[in-house]
């Protein structure tokens, strides 16, 4: 059958402007036939190129003197943790397959993000997630929310790792646009560090992983458009299915593999598929690639060429093997029962070319594919909706009547209340590493000798045992602050991660972002991302944490509108010592309850109450300035902290954020568990000091930054408080554990909580919307 | 709940001087996950712990074996159906028919019930959700030698993460398994009771953990090997291989 010709309309459906069409001429000097065009399509779309943000995502920081591999260069960036050993992590989105097919749409999110990491030589030794859905009294976000934490759960639960951090907001911008955020972190010694470069005219090209079929065709073209109804119907043939177990055996003996020295490059066929990585690993290699489809296997007779290189089948991977040294992946392969094929050869021509049947069937300019997509500096305007939002008369707000109820409603909100409907579903335990399960302000992992790949044996370091290494892992990203102030939005969602790190005793290493906006050809949407990335950046700076690399995501909406502008921050940080590390429950009676931070912050106008829960929930609003942050106020708390930490002083470290304080003294006291319907309840008795003009619903709920309730023996009060003085940080004690009750006293007004009360409609809440 | 402490149990052990480390083999299939963690445990309690593929035919010399959780073979068709064809399960077939011991977790569990080594089978969890959680197991039979070792009355706080893990034996099976001490563990509250709501899966009679009859191979749904340090939350499942491990001692 002849190929279908070139006319405009195909171009279109091809999601290419005729501008980037006349650059497709230009560059190949000639027109394309359709598998050209094809391949054009989805190494340009936005999923692929980030041709859109590019000019934006240069202004992140990206080095320090601990960073290995940048952003950028590779699949995903590395860090150095010291003794020769290394992390590899980043974070990935599958908004729109989730939105259609929520459960592979997520168990392949988990997949992909997890072969990122291990084909940088590094064993995957956790994952973590972070969620949108619309508001959970909609079935259909239900049966969303149900898909994607099934499907989360059976692939990292399948392939064997533990998913021990993350977070779920529901709001109703996510209505049909659910966000799914994966992240994945592995270990590996500097020496393994694998890269994806097609190196060495003549090395053969090997194809690893099951036979490549008709699923997930062009699932990179379809993530770069708007979700409409028709849109969905007709892609869901572009959601890919995943294999967790053919992942695992593909992991291992790409491991095995990669310690005998015989891969000269290393590529997972992710987005875009076989495309992606032939000629992505050319263009680094500075080589050209040569592939004969027949080699392909497949899942059908009768695939055409457009279809094998566009499918996006999973668990598939691209090896450059050394020449003479195919034997030792053969046999690896067999040893675990794994389907591969040789498939090409590399060249020096520069050139990416496909044959079929023997026949040419495209010939085109690797680098030029990989790298020089076009760039576009969209235009930013400063949306219309901020003139509203920012017109909020916070006096217009009757200030609290009934705080008891307040505190129950927020604890039972979705978005605040335990998720332990999610996390029950993951496998948290597997491979003996997790030191701080789900539950507090971030996961702490233990790195130790059998978490590494195996090392070749000629390898120096073969019989050095490394020291165990403790790391913690946060991800956050408040969209409605974005929404309502971009630029203070992105650099809250930095910030938060950096306190959660420091509040269980870690130092922040590096950031991997999820840029989750709507349509960038929008003015107003692309201004957002724009301030977002600033605000980033700027935080990112501030807290030397270099973005190692992430994923944007855009286009997410659908005729009823855009999402929230949501960044999502997933931060990794090291601890020095297993002593050091924190939890966030209050732990004895007695222990001295401390308020690290100011609460009520002169410079803003909404006492904290800006995009605020307290505001959405009792007041269904969305609107004002989300609270200020003050870069060198948090880095400091947090560096102060870390040094009480270290000082044995602190019993419990617990963030103020959604739900302002009150909502945090609440989890202190009801958020341990230690097994299954053993919840440790432990009160508090608090007074809090209030001035005349402080709002009651600010002072308790409002979501002022930079603030951190510690718990701390009675003995050391005094040293704290001394050094807090010293180093102009605001330390003041408000409480004491211990009691039955949670007790906080403002003035005259004294508001008692029961503990089990209180834990009942926190722990339960999800559970009981979601098996009513 | 009695701290078990790991630096104290180590040193006891070096410090008998020339007690021999007893070998356990822990083994391979494709999708085993937590083969890892069983190599863990033993080499935590000094002793010597080594994998063995699912194509080999022959165990080697071992003490014990340990079939480790996981997803072998993907848990297509069943959970555990297919392992049970490995080569390897028959030289573990012939070993447990000497009178070799044999631990099952989860998978294990799984795989021994499919292959005709331990009465029942497992099916998916009634609430059809994989559950991953703490929980604490009564110890119903302590004259074993998987529960020897356990204290009277000593709880394991050891964690569960299964999909498949609801118990099942028709009524006859269990009457046999009862009077014969087959059932080892069940799931309990925090104080001890063995009730509805500390079941997590739906097992019958909160059944966590059974023997065969004649008392060499036996498996259970919860991860001791899981739990054999406080730094990642119980040192609890050292009581299990503490049992087996005082058991071959006692044989010797």
């Amino acid at each position: 059958m002849p190929d279908p010709k070139i006319t405009p309309e195909l171009i279109r459906q091809h999601n290419l402007t005729d501008e980037e069409y006349q650059l497709i001429l230009k560059q190949l000097g000639r027109e394309p036939n359709i598998t050209e065009l094809g391949i054009f399509s989805v190494m340009w779309s936005e999923h692929c190129s980030y041709k859109n943000t590019r000019p934006l995502l240069k202004g992140f920081p990206t080095r320090s003197s601990n960073v290995l591999v940048p952003a950028g260069e590779e699949n995903a960036g590395v860090i150095d943790i010291g003794d020769g050993l290394a992390v590899a992590f980043k974070i990935e989105s599958h908004n729109h397959p989730s939105a259609v097919e929520p459960f592979q749409g997520a168990t392949t999110g988990v997949g992909g993000i997890i072969r990122d990491i291990f084909t940088m030589g590094a064993r995957p030794i956790c994952a973590v997630n972070s969620l949108r859905f619309g508001n959970l009294e909609s079935p259909e976000v239900r049966r969303l929310f149900r898909g994607v934490v099934a499907g989360i759960g059976h692939y990292g639960n399948c392939f064997g790792i533990p998913t021990v951090a993350g977070e779920v907001y529901f709001d109703e911008s996510y209505e049909g646009n659910p966000l799914v955020n994966a992240f994945s972190l592995g270990v590996l010694r500097h020496e393994q560090i694998a890269r994806g470069a097609a190196q060495g005219t003549g090395n053969p090209v090997f194809y690893v992983g099951p036979a490549t079929g008709r699923d997930g065709l062009a699932g990179a073209a379809f993530a770069s458009q708007d979700l409409t109804e028709e849109s969905a119907e007709q892609q869901r043939g572009a959601v890919q299915v995943g294999d967790p177990f053919m992942e695992k055996l593909c992991m291992e003996a790409c491991l095995e593999l990669l310690a005998t020295g015989a891969v000269a490059g290393i590529q997972d066929m992710g987005a875009a598929g076989l495309t992606c990585s032939t000629c992505e690993t050319a263009a680094r290699g500075g080589t050209g690639i040569e592939i004969e489809l027949d080699k392909v296997p497949q899942r059908g007779p009768g695939m055409s060429p457009y279809e094998i290189m566009l499918s996006e089948s999973q668990e598939r991977m691209l090896i450059i093997v050394h020449k003479g040294r195919e034997d030792e992946v053969k046999r690896i392969f067999d040893k675990w029962d794994l389907p591969w094929a040789e498939i090409g050869f590399v060249t020096d021509t520069g050139q990416m070319v496909v044959k079929h049947h023997g026949e040419v069937v495209a010939d085109l300019p690797a680098a030029k594919l990989a790298d020089e997509a076009p760039i576009y500096h969209r235009e930013a305007t400063e949306p219309e909706y901020l003139k509203e939002t920012r017109g909020l008369d916070l006096h217009s707000i009757q200030d609290t009547t009934d705080v008891e109820a307040d505190l129950h409603v927020l604890m039972a909100w979705p978005t605040i209340a335990s998720k332990n409907w999610v996390y029950r579903q993951y496998d948290y335990t597997v491979r003996n590493g997790t030191m701080v399960h789900p539950g507090s302000d971030a996961a702490v992992m233990r790195v130790k000798p059998d978490s590494l790949p195996v090392l070749s044996e000629d390898s120096p370091n073969r019989d050095v045992i490394p020291p165990e290494k403790y790391l913690a892992m946060s991800v956050d990203g408040n969209g409605a602050y974005v929404y309502l102030d971009p630029y203070e939005g992105g650099k809250i969602a930095v910030a938060e991660a950096a306190r959660n790190l420091a509040c269980s005793g870690a130092v922040p290493l590096g950031t991997t972002d999820n840029l989750n906006f709507g349509n960038p050809h929008n003015p107003e949407l692309f201004w957002q991302l724009k301030e977002a990335v600033r605000g980033l950046a700027d935080a990112c700076t501030h807290f030397e944490a270099p973005v190692t690399g992430g994923n944007v995501s855009l286009y997410n909406q659908n005729p009823k509108g855009a999402i929230d502008p949501t960044p999502t921050v997933a931060m990794v940080g090291l601890i020095e010592d297993p002593s050091h590390i924190t939890t966030q429950w209050f732990k004895n009676e007695g222990d001295v309850i401390l308020l690290i931070g100011e609460s009520l912050d002169s410079d803003d106008p909404y006492q904290g109450l800006g995009g605020s829960a307290y505001l959405k929930v009792r007041h269904g609003l969305k609107k004002g300035l989300p609270p200020r942050c003050d870069l060198t106020v948090e880095k400091n708390i947090h560096n102060a902290l870390r040094g009480w930490i270290a000082q044995g002083a602190i019993q419990s470290a617990h963030d103020c954020s959604e739900g302002g304080l009150a909502v945090a003294l609440g989890e202190c006291c009801i958020s341990r568990e230690s097994a299954r319907h053993t919840p440790h309840l432990i009160g508090a008795e608090i007074q809090l000091k209030r001035s005349e003009q402080d709002r009651l619903d600010a002072l308790l709920f409002g979501e002022t930054q930079g603030r951190i309730i510690i718990s701390v023996p009675s003995v050391f009060v005094g040293k704290i408080t001394g050094q807090a003085e010293v180093m102009d940080i605001p330390v003041e004690k408000i409480g004491t554990v211990g009691g039955k009750t949670l007790s906080i006293g403002v003035d005259k007004h004294q508001f008692d909580w029961d503990l089990s009360k209180l834990h009942d409609a926190w722990f339960n809440s999800i559970d009981r919307i979601m098996e009513s | 709940m009695t701290q078990v402490d790991t630096e104290t149990e180590l040193s006891a052990i070096s410090d008998q001087g020339n007690a021999s480390k007893f070998s356990f083999g822990v083994l391979q299939f494709p999708g085993s996950n937590s083969d890892q963690d069983c190599v863990n445990a033993i080499e935590v309690l000094g002793h010597e712990a080594h994998y063995v593929w699912h194509k080999e035919e022959s165990l080697g010399h071992l003490d014990a074996v340990l079939v480790p959780g996981g997803f072998s073979y993907g848990d297509y068709l069943r959970a555990g159906a297919i392992a049970r064809f490995s080569p390897v399960m028959r030289a573990l077939a012939d070993f447990a028919g000497n009178g070799g011991l044999v631990l099952g977790v989860c998978n294990g569990f799984q795989i021994l019930c499919e292959a005709g080594l331990l009465p029942g089978a497992l099916i998916f969890n009634r609430s059809l959700q994989f559950r991953s959680e703490f929980v604490h197991l009564s110890t119903v039979n302590s004259d074993t030698p998987f529960t020897k070792a356990i204290p009277a009355d000593q709880l394991m706080r050891v964690p569960i993460a299964h999909g498949e893990g609801c118990y099942f034996a028709d009524g006859s099976t269990l009457n046999e398994m009862e009077s014969h001490g087959q059932i080892l563990w069940k799931y309990a509250t925090a104080q001890g009771d063995v009730e509805d709501h500390a079941n997590p899966n739906g097992s019958v009679h909160g059944i966590a953990g059974v023997c065969n009859k004649a008392g060499n191979v036996a498996a259970l749904m919860p991860h001791p090997e899981r739990a054999c340090q406080e730094a990642i939350g119980s040192a609890d499942g050292q009581w299990v291989f503490r049992s087996l491990i005082e058991h071959l001692k006692d044989a010797k």
